[in-house]
């Protein structure tokens, strides 16, 4: 580990990733999709804060029950999550409201956000990645 | 005719386009990310129900389904399973799919 840091190829460097989700679950594989690129990112001990907005949300819905369209159901794996130490998980006030959810509706814990504090956690960061 | 739509309304202007151009009696399904307009609280749900006055309103059972969605569903939507889907489509004349 110390032979990297030496040839200092920029390795230790930690940055800001948002992910941001925008899409509903099975419409698209953008949420499938998404969710592997943030699986992948795990590995990379980066700060990666994870964003659920506009019908991004509706992949957190607890009861998901795909059975009878045969795919896979993946909301299970937003449990696992914390396991690969991705903790920050946030969802816009806005988008519940305009969806007539609340956090209980939601699989996972998450941190609800106004608009402003959305739009400053989006500004803060340095890659912000969306599907 | 039969009306199917397949796309997020907060995501695409295809609901809106139907209920504007169904005719009085016509028959609206709702598929896949669609679905999500005839539940309770959205945004969108309003206008369903005021469509549902003039149009015979219905939504894809396994899509609810798979959405976590099963039990919001709107008062005057009638859910389907895929052999209400068929008959649908088999018991009317004409259909339009608002991709």
């Amino acid at each position: 580990m110390s032979d990297m840091d030496d040839m200092d190829d920029g390795s230790g460097i930690i940055k800001k990733f948002m992910f941001l989700n925008r899409k509903a679950p099975h419409g698209t594989v953008y949420a499938l999709e998404g969710l592997e690129v943030v699986l992948i990112t795990a590995a990379f001990d980066q700060d990666v804060s994870l964003v659920f907005t506009d019908d991004g949300v509706y992949q957190l819905m607890k009861g998901i029950d795909t059975k009878g369209i045969e795919v896979k159901d993946f909301s299970k794996t937003y449990r696992a999550l914390e396991g690969y130490d991705i903790e920050k998980l946030y969802v816009d006030r806005t988008s519940l409201d305009a969806r007539g959810l609340t956090e209980d509706d939601l699989i996972v814990d998450v941190t609800v956000l106004a608009d402003d504090e959305m739009a400053n956690l989006m500004a803060e960061q340095d890659v912000v990645i969306s599907f | 005719m039969l009306h199917i739509v397949n796309k997020s309304a907060s995501e695409r202007s295809s609901l809106e386009s139907c209920l504007r151009l169904a005719t009085q009696g016509s028959a609206v399904l709702l598929i896949e990310d669609a679905v999500y307009a005839a539940t309770t609280g959205n945004a969108a749900a309003a206008k369903i129900q005021a469509a549902a006055a003039g149009l015979k309103i219905y939504a894809l059972g396994p899509d609810l389904a798979a959405r976590g969605m099963a039990g919001r569903v709107l008062d005057g939507v009638n859910v389907v399973d895929y052999g209400g889907f068929v008959d649908l489509v088999a018991e009317h004349s004409n259909c339009q799919s608002w991709l």
